[in-house]
């Protein structure tokens, strides 16, 4: 059995699964639920300003299998009163040693408030803190959450307030709806975050009702926007996790947030630099009961691979990640269709022919009829792999690795600026015939 | 009906023939829908003979655009209601199915048609707009599927259509010789409305020969198109062929499908003879209406059988027993049909329709008690009515017309359906009789240029 516990920034876990500091976080009687169930920890729903939560909180996004591949939601922090929540967090903690319980904070923009919930915060016993710069909706607009985590400057400076006075780790958990997540990151960093938590939600509207014309949800006739999760925002999570991870001055670890269901989705965000995970629309959408596949699965996979811990892989992508200038052009690939497998849809031949780049013919095959691949026109786009749908049934064939060649070192070959004729002729030289 | 002394309640009657594929709710709907991959150039579409373009009715559902959905079915098949419940979709649409190839259930293109159009019939939308008339106008006979797509596609481009009808039901075998379990008469008759909607008429119970004679009506329209269907089943010509309680199937199915539910008896032991679709309606229906043992008497063996695989899968969940190899020779009984005289066959060489000759073998007659016999012996076309019509002839038993266009050698008579294709679907009547309405539409908009 492979060892799944982690330690992120000081904070012990024995798996790196953590409720995010959401709904499913709200109380004790959650918390002790979702530790009886194994989670290794929680993030505490955010306590702070005092709040009051419409009804009407959610709007899913469904897919036509899938329901929830998206969930969005206008509630705010925790509306349950302060004092109750430190009592709560002080009792789990008590009662779970070996789980890491984290609070998460949210006050106005006052050093003195934030020194004195620090301080209230610590006298818990939790593990750590979380500051959410995070909620795109609501608190934003009382300049809380993601108004701070926007601004790289107030990063920095309620980070100070809060490192000066604290003794415990500080996560900050940053917010997507910047233009670039490195800035917040690395102010956080400079006014002394342990670690970083990404993604909170993204500022989204979820849909109109076609009958009403208001949005969804509807709050009496009116809507606002909200903070979108789920499945639907993992790539978005990925990249700002990698983004991250890569940046040499942020260099803190790293709580990966954004669409985690399952131990598949776990191991991306940790293979490109999450120590830690955390979850929360999985959750609502299935009970805490999932943990037990999210562990099992990791655990199993590990085995598999013959790794005994999981913070062994943490970061392992992070190598592979490159910018596009660093590509290999020369690297070709050609789309393959399997006919025996090809059960006729002609998905793969209509978009390669409507919107790709028509390579793809219908010939005669065992007396029907197959697409098949004109692979000297082939780009090697993958369209047409990932329309069809059967399972390994169009392959991408590496056709030839030997040559390479970057655009920085073409750039650095051919005289600049760089001409049509001069590229189309290097093109010539290496077969690639753009159509 | 003699020998019908056994009757089910009503209540029961609902339940035997309640619907062996039940109308999908909305939302089972969409889910199925969603299932569909969309295939481009797609074999369900291909394979149905109206040509229905099947993937893109179902990604309307999907979207909730059911209007939208019905319009693509019934621009195409305009019985689409029908032949969503009728139609054998396991040898047509369904059957075709990539999903087979995916190890998959196909998607239910039959339940999904029916959705989508009964939805639109049922909230009253207006699927068709009608054009400013033409002045011209077209006779049918007979009101089966053939006449009806014919008209109605007619009525589309601004023809006025007048259909005669024998009978007092309008709508032929589709409404009439339809397994229950399948479709309803009183469906079949709110599709027909919708048809009557767009203008066309239809004379129930007016005779054409002899309450109106073919020369009124040649002179009476621009075009005629005859869909008169087959006529009665095969003398079966056997001693005892009178007696009480031998039936033609066409009849039986009539009855009990239009008699109120609970009316229509059958007998205690049923006997079924022939070995097509037909035969298993029959026979399901006698098992459904109370028979307590219902028998299938074919002279080939299993494996010729006409009837489709589903449909004898049909027979046997509903117990009815089968003997192959057996034909009866003569029918016993004082006045009433008391048992059947059957001989056992074996197989010789192929015939001409390359299923192997049975040939009685000699010595085996024995005998099987029964107080009813239905026959299913397949039907033939009323050559009698069509040698009265000026210049269309007979061939092969049938109207001889073109299969394409529904020509026959009378240039202002077309024909298509059953009366020229013989015994076939209602899918394969609706698209004979829109391929003439095309013809005919195209043949007198040349006539006015």
């Amino acid at each position: 059995m492979a060892d799944l516990s982690i330690d992120f920034c000081g904070i012990k876990s024995p798996n790196p699964y953590w409720l995010a500091s959401a709904p499913p976080s709200n109380s004790a009687y959650q918390v002790h639920k979702a530790f009886e169930a194994g989670w290794g920890g929680a993030v505490w729903k955010t306590i702070g300003a005092p709040v009051m939560n419409t009804f009407n909180r959610y709007g899913g996004l469904d897919g036509p299998e899938q329901k929830l591949i998206g969930l969005n939601n206008i509630e705010l922090i925790s509306d349950r009163n302060i004092e109750v929540n430190f009592k709560e967090i002080a009792e789990v903690k008590k009662e779970w040693p070996d789980r890491a319980v984290i609070a998460s904070l949210m006050v106005e923009s006052d050093r003195d408030v934030w020194h004195d919930i620090v301080k209230k915060t610590e006298d818990t016993g939790c593990d750590g803190i979380e500051l959410n710069y995070g909620c795109p909706h609501g608190m934003s607009e009382r300049g809380m959450g993601a108004a701070v985590g926007q601004v790289p400057e107030y990063c920095a400076m309620i980070t100070e307030w809060v490192s000066e006075v604290s003794s415990i780790p500080v996560i900050v958990k940053l917010t997507p709806n910047v233009t670039d997540v490195v800035m917040p990151a690395r102010a956080a960093v400079k006014g002394g975050a342990d670690s970083l938590s990404l993604i909170n939600t993204i500022n989204s509207i979820i849909g109109v009702d076609l009958d009403t014309f208001e949005t969804v949800p509807s709050v009496g006739g009116k809507g606002t926007h909200g903070g979108f999760a789920g499945p639907a925002v993992k790539p978005i999570a990925l990249h700002m996790v990698s983004a991250i991870a890569r940046d040499s001055e942020v260099g803190v670890p790293i709580s990966g947030i954004g669409g985690i269901s399952t131990w598949r989705d776990a191991v991306e965000f940790m293979l490109l630099g999450a120590t830690s995970v955390q979850v929360c629309t999985a959750v609502m959408h299935y009970g805490f009961r999932i943990i037990e596949d999210l562990t099992d699965g990791m655990s199993n996979w590990l085995d598999e691979k013959g790794i005994s811990s999981i913070t062994e892989i943490i970061g392992k992508t992070v190598e592979k990640l490159t910018d596009f200038s660093q590509l290999n052009l020369l690297y070709r690939t050609t789309a393959r269709i399997d006919k025996d497998k090809c059960i006729s849809c002609n998905l793969c031949y209509i978009v390669c022919e409507d919107t790709a780049h028509q390579c793809i013919d219908l010939n005669p095959y065992n007396g029907g009829v197959k697409p098949e691949v004109r692979e000297d026109d082939c780009v090697g786009c993958r369209l047409c792999a990932m329309v069809c749908p059967v399972h390994e049934c169009i392959d991408m064939v590496e056709l030839d690795k030997s040559n390479s060649k970057t655009w920085k070192e073409l750039e650095g070959e051919l005289s600049q600026p760089m001409s049509w004729d001069d590229l189309r002729q290097f093109q010539k030289k290496h077969g690639i015939e753009i159509h | 009906m003699t020998g019908s002394e056994i009757k089910i309640t009503p209540s029961e009657y609902q339940s035997n023939f309640s619907d062996i594929k039940p109308a999908l709710s909305e939302s089972a709907a969409i889910v199925e829908a969603s299932r569909c991959l969309f295939c481009y150039d797609a074999p369900c579409t291909n394979i149905c003979p109206t040509h229905i373009d099947v993937p893109r009715f179902i990604k309307k559902i999907m979207t909730g655009n059911y209007l939208g959905s019905a319009q693509t079915i019934l621009e195409e098949n305009i019985l689409g209601e029908s032949c969503g419940r009728v139609c054998p979709v396991e040898v047509l649409c369904e059957g075709a199915c990539v999903m087979h190839d995916k190890d998959e259930l196909p998607i239910k293109i039959g339940q999904l048609q029916r959705f989508a159009t009964s939805w639109s019939r049922e909230n009253n939308k207006k699927v068709f707009t009608l054009p400013p008339p033409t002045g011209k106008s077209i006779g049918l006979v007979g009101s089966g599927p053939a006449s009806l797509s014919c008209a109605a596609n007619l009525a589309l481009k601004g023809y006025k259509t007048i259909i005669y009808e024998a009978d007092k039901i309008p709508g032929g075998l589709n409404a009439v010789g339809v397994a229950e379990y399948k479709i309803k008469l009183k469906d079949v008759l709110n599709e027909i409305a919708l048809i009557e909607e767009m203008g066309v008429e239809i004379l129930t119970g007016t005779e054409v020969g002899k309450d109106i004679s073919i020369e009124e009506l040649l002179e009476k329209y621009d075009a005629l198109f005859i869909g008169i269907g087959l006529g009665k089943t095969k003398k079966i010509s056997i001693p005892g062929e009178n007696l009480n309680g031998i039936y033609d199937t066409i009849d039986f199915v009539k009855e009990y499908k239009t008699k109120p539910p609970g009316e229509v008896g059958v007998g205690k032991r049923v006997i079924v003879i022939g070995g097509g679709n037909t035969s298993v309606d029959a026979a399901t229906a006698a098992k459904r209406l109370g028979a307590k043992e219902v028998t299938v008497i074919y002279r080939r063996s299993e494996s010729e059988m006409p009837a489709f695989e589903h449909e004898y899968d049909l027979a046997k969940a509903d117990g009815v027993l089968y003997r192959w190899l057996t034909n009866p020779v003569e029918f016993l009984g004082d006045e009433n049909i008391e048992s059947v005289k059957c001989v056992r066959m074996e197989l010789g060489k192929p015939d001409d329709s390359g299923r192997r000759q049975p040939k009685p073998v000699k010595g085996s007659e024995f005998t099987i008690p029964a107080d009813m016999v239905l026959l299913a012996l397949g039907q033939t076309a009323d050559e009698e009515f069509i040698n009265k019509i000026p210049g269309v002839t007979v061939s092969n038993g049938t109207i001889a017309a073109d299969p394409l266009t529904g020509k026959t050698s009378n240039p202002k008579i077309f024909a298509g359906g059953d009366a020229v294709h013989g015994a076939k679907e209602v899918v394969d009547a609706v698209q004979a009789g829109k391929l003439a309405a095309y013809e005919i539409i195209k043949q007198l908009s040349e006539e006015e240029n």
